[in-house]
């Protein structure tokens, strides 16, 4: 039993392709995930130059994807920053689109989702992080550091609720970057443990109680599509949300 | 006790913390629908924060999940 036992979090590895390479003492090697990114930002690149090819009034499939990813995120940054976040459109893009692709494209069968691995969610959510705290001290200078005392709130209580403040802001990366890669993972495994049933349970049983676990896939992998674009929007909105605070800071 | 066996209790235990990301599902979708009925008008900008607030809710339950990961693999 043990030999056919393979671990769910098998599908995660990181390999080198083409030999490994080190420079200066640390591994460089060119490894599956990278490959995984290369590929992600062409089809990105693919999708929006043939959607952008020839632009007619009434817009074709390719043109009609390229403008709803446009308008989506040009509302939601309208909706949660206002006027001011319109500068702010192609650093939001960019990010909402990596993630919904990287997502999206993860799910085939034998590719590698590039937004499983923590690294690489926890560098995209430290961009946003140190950017979004750069503006706030760029747009409001020392003046920023208030953010951080509550309004309305009783000066004795001030020493407490200020460490407080300054922590939930700290957790902020930790907190968008587990929550995006512990989604890809958790769905990737529960779709991986649901696969291992079918042969064991078909072969163990009737022939059609393999079946069971099968439609299970079947339907979880719907849920994981619905997660894959929900993730992606959440990533996107929380940055809104935190670059309204610090353009805005106390709403 | 064997250390894999209470490996095993210890990621069971971890998976207890799934209840409550239940009951805030529940509590979330309920109210989400109560406010849709009473003003169906409404349930369309609810929709929206009732996605992002799923999502939050949800990565609680998640992190549980990593911690029975880490129990297990690591």
């Amino acid at each position: 039993m043990a030999a056919e036992h393979e671990s769910p979090l098998e599908q995660f590895k990181i390999e080198p392709i083409g030999g490994e390479i080190h420079l200066f003492g640390y591994n460089v090697s060119f490894n599956n995930s990278a490959l995984w990114m290369l590929i992600v930002i062409g089809v990105i690149t693919a999708v929006m130059l043939l959607g952008m090819r020839k632009q007619a009034i009434v817009p074709g499939r390719g043109q009609a994807l390229v403008e709803f990813l446009h308008d989506f995120i040009a509302n939601m940054l309208k909706d949660n920053v206002g006027p001011e976040g319109k500068k702010y459109f192609p650093w939001v893009f960019s990010i909402f689109v990596f993630v919904l692709f990287s997502n999206l494209l993860g799910l085939l069968p034998h590719a590698f989702t590039v937004t499983s691995h923590i690294i690489v969610t926890f560098a995209l959510a430290l961009m946003v992080f140190i950017t979004v705290t750069v503006i706030g001290f760029a747009r409001h200078g020392l003046h920023f550091l208030s953010f951080f005392v509550p309004k309305g709130a009783p000066a004795w209580l001030l020493p407490l609720m200020i460490p407080i403040e300054v922590i939930s802001y700290f957790i902020r990366p930790l907190s968008l970057s587990i929550r995006l890669f512990a989604n890809m993972v958790a769905g990737h495994v529960m779709l991986f443990v649901l696969g291992s049933f079918v042969v064991p349970l078909g072969l163990a049983g009737l022939y059609v109680s393999g079946l069971i676990p099968l439609a299970a896939i079947v339907a979880i992998i719907g849920l994981e599509f619905l997660i894959a674009c929900l993730q992606a929007y959440v990533f996107a909105i929380l940055t809104c949300i935190y670059l309204n605070d610090a353009i805005h800071m106390h709403h | 006790m064997d250390a894999q066996a209470a490996r095993y209790i210890g990621a069971g235990i971890a998976a207890l913390a799934l209840g409550g990301a239940g009951i805030g599902l529940g509590i979330l979708f309920g109210n989400f629908m109560n406010g849709a009925l009473r003003n169906p008008a409404a349930s369309a900008k609810l929709f929206g924060n009732m996605m992002l607030t799923f999502a939050l809710v949800e990565a609680t339950g998640l992190i549980a999940f990593v911690v029975a990961m880490l129990i297990l693999f690591v």
